[in-house]
């Protein structure tokens, strides 16, 4: 078993989908198929809804039944756990896709006489998986054995026939087990298990809980070896995959608009990139919220879903500002195309929010995302946490193809390019807004930092926020610098006036060159007329000429005519 | 499921599965057991589970062979081969006053 058969052992290695969100993308594929898979984690880390939510998922995406062997919770206590999360556990049983056998042991009412096997167990357990034509089991949890059965040697025995059992029957197998003080599960279940090990934990943290998986082992494939965050919510279980994320995600070669017509012009006269990130950072009151504003206007008029995440207004807020300068964002929100989500990071915790942004991009599958600011996420203590949390965030989106549209909060003055510095290498294309200040005016500017891929206006542009929206205009370039607002104003004016006068002279100039053309071509008649009337002699002489030739024939032949008589 | 003998006071329910071993001998110290202490007083029940699977759940059956004494209440539950007389005994909760005294403290 060296390096060369790796490759075709994970390619061949059958797996089963959980449909679990992340979690399939982190064990490439799932669990494996036709074997046991050991979960284990400390109480209350969600082993039993993770196992229950690959039954129910096994039903209704994948049409394989399944078996619950409960040894901790009745039937009834499983169907209300998972009939928060939406699913209909009593009815997949009355169908017979899921059946639920509650395994009761009481250690005090047993008396051991003798030599016994678990072969109760197993007909149960086989009677359970023939009912309903079960592909994958889950027992929940089989360490409750052990506070059953006194005698280990035939527990262990059986234990591992039991495990030889599942594998023999093909079914896809969760079992799961307590965490030990020393182990991976109180009594070694681990020791049975040799396919698939996943460990779940949570946390606490700057008093913030943080669900954690981990796969511990899983032989024959690829996998992430890193802990994972996760969340339980209304919709059952989520991992975050993002580490998993390799830098070769596909990139597209459409361009889109940003929604203002000047901007584009500047990122070579047809906007960004599809699938690129964008930053553009700015002090506070430069309009970054208004540019975000356009951006998911425009993607939405071309029919695009936008998810815009607020972190510092309500969408209420957002909408009826931008109303104000002539955008209509709550049309978009009743067609469903533009989706807000305001909420606080620090509320769930970094990896916890991440997840569940992840969550919220796997149901609406948006082409554009606006996260409104980014600093948010900074404003965690951990610093080093909090960038790499938001560089698995960024990834992802890149990843999905996702247009990301970030802004940044950056403190006044020199410190503008520096806050942003951490994240910009991840920014496909950088724009800078900022303050000009002449005259007692604050004015705004804004210029591309870098963009990527593409020719761009090296120019700062004017930035104006009108009832019509966000419009740029070029800025004026004098020996003083850049002059903006009235200074630039007053500068066009001085400019139109100079202007003026040069016209005045052209038109001067112009009028001369007619009135001497004019005069040229008065002279040029009259000696054409001079000319006539010189040939008119001329012609008048030749005639007397010939006349008097004409006149001396007749004379010398009348003379001859004369002499001959 | 099959009966032995004639009187209802002592009911006995042995879960088995098929005719392995371990359930013949079983069913046989089982026979034993109740001839030499509870003779004429005892009915047996054999629940074949490769018969009937569905009925382990009932009696929450996990071990092979499981013997449950149905009657006199409490339910009681004993596990094995049933090769430690001793111990069906105290399970049981037969000749109570006899053991009580053997052991000497309760």
């Amino acid at each position: 078993m060296k390096d060369k058969p790796a490759d075709e052992v994970r390619i061949n290695l059958p797996k089963v989908a959980t449909g679990i969100k992340g979690l399939d993308e982190i064990t490439n594929g799932g669990l494996p198929q036709g074997r046991p898979t050991l979960i284990t984690g400390s109480a209350g880390t969600g082993k039993t809804l993770l196992s229950l939510e690959f039954l129910v998922n096994g039903v209704i995406e994948y049409d394989e039944p399944g078996v619950f062997m409960a040894f901790e919770e009745t039937e009834e206590e499983l169907i209300q756990n998972v009939a928060s999360l939406g699913f209909d556990l009593q009815k997949m049983i009355e169908d017979k896709r899921i059946f639920v056998d509650y395994v009761h042991i009481e250690r005090s009412e047993i008396e051991e006489a003798g030599e016994y096997n678990l072969d109760g167990l197993f007909v149960r357990l086989n009677n359970a998986i023939e009912t309903v034509g079960a592909k994958r089991v889950v027992l929940d949890t089989l360490e409750a054995l052990f506070t059953g059965f006194t005698d280990q040697t035939i527990l262990r025995a059986e234990l591992r026939r039991l495990f030889r059992w599942l594998k023999a029957k093909g079914v896809s197998a969760i079992i799961t087990g307590e965490k030990g003080e020393i182990g991976l599960t109180r009594h070694g279940l681990e020791e049975y298990v040799s396919d698939c090990v996943i460990s779940l934990s949570h946390e606490e943290q700057d008093r913030v809980y943080t669900r954690r998986l981990r796969i511990v082992k899983y032989r024959g494939t690829k996998h992430e070896t890193s802990e994972f965050p996760f969340l339980i919510d209304d919709d059952g279980f989520a991992v975050m995959p993002i580490t998993s994320l390799a830098l070769d995600h596909d990139v597209s070669e459409e361009r889109i608009s940003s929604g203002v017509p000047e901007m584009d012009a500047m990122l070579g006269g047809k906007g960004f990139f599809r699938g690129s990130s964008i930053l553009i950072s700015g002090t506070s009151g430069t309009g970054k919220t208004s540019l975000c504003g356009h951006m998911a206007d425009g993607a939405c008029k071309r029919g695009e879903k936008v998810l815009y995440l607020s972190f510092e207004e309500s969408s209420r807020q957002i909408i009826r500002n931008m109303k104000s300068i002539g955008m209509n964002l709550g049309k978009w929100v009743e067609k469903k195309q533009l989706i807000f989500h305001s909420a606080r990071v620090s509320l769930f915790g970094l990896e916890a929010h991440l997840t569940a942004l992840h969550k919220l991009m796997g149901k609406h599958e948006p082409d554009l995302i606006i996260i409104d600011p980014i600093n948010a996420y900074l404003s965690n203590d951990d610093e080093i946490e909090a960038k790499t949390m938001l560089i698995r965030l960024i990834d992802f989106i890149k990843a999905n193809k996702i247009t990301g549209y970030f802004t940044s909060l950056t403190g006044s003055s020199e410190a503008e390019a520096s806050t942003s510095v951490n994240i910009s290498s991840l920014m496909d294309t950088w724009l800078l807004l900022r303050d000009i200040e002449t005259r007692g005016e604050r004015n705004r500017g804004l210029y591309v930092l870098k963009s990527r891929g593409m020719a761009n206006s090296n120019q700062i542009r004017e930035f104006m926020i009108t009832s019509k929206g966000v419009k740029l205009k070029d800025v004026y370039l004098g020996r003083e610098g850049v002059l903006t607002g009235s200074s630039r104003l007053m500068q066009e004016m001085i400019d139109q006036e100079d202007s003026r006068k040069l016209q005045e002279k052209i038109n001067s100039l112009e009028e001369e060159l007619e009135r001497k053309e004019k005069a040229m071509e008065a002279q040029v008649e009259l000696i054409r007329l001079q000319a006539k009337s010189e040939k008119i002699d001329i012609m008048n002489e030749l005639d007397q000429l010939k006349r008097e030739i004409l006149q001396k024939e007749v004379f010398t032949k009348r003379n001859l005519e004369s002499r001959s008589k | 499921m099959q009966d032995e003998g004639s009187n209802d006071n002592w009911i006995l329910r042995l879960y088995v599965a098929g005719q392995s071993p371990k359930s013949i001998a079983a069913f046989k110290n089982l026979k034993n057991i109740c001839e030499t202490h509870l003779k004429g007083d005892y009915r047996i029940e054999i629940v074949d589970l490769l018969k009937n699977p569905q009925l382990g759940k009932g009696d929450q059956i996990l071990a092979i062979p499981t013997l449950i004494r149905q009657l006199p209440s409490p339910m009681k539950k004993i596990i094995g081969d049933l090769s430690n007389e001793d111990r069906v005994l105290v399970g049981l909760d037969i000749q109570s006053e006899k053991r009580e005294s053997n052991e000497g403290i309760k």
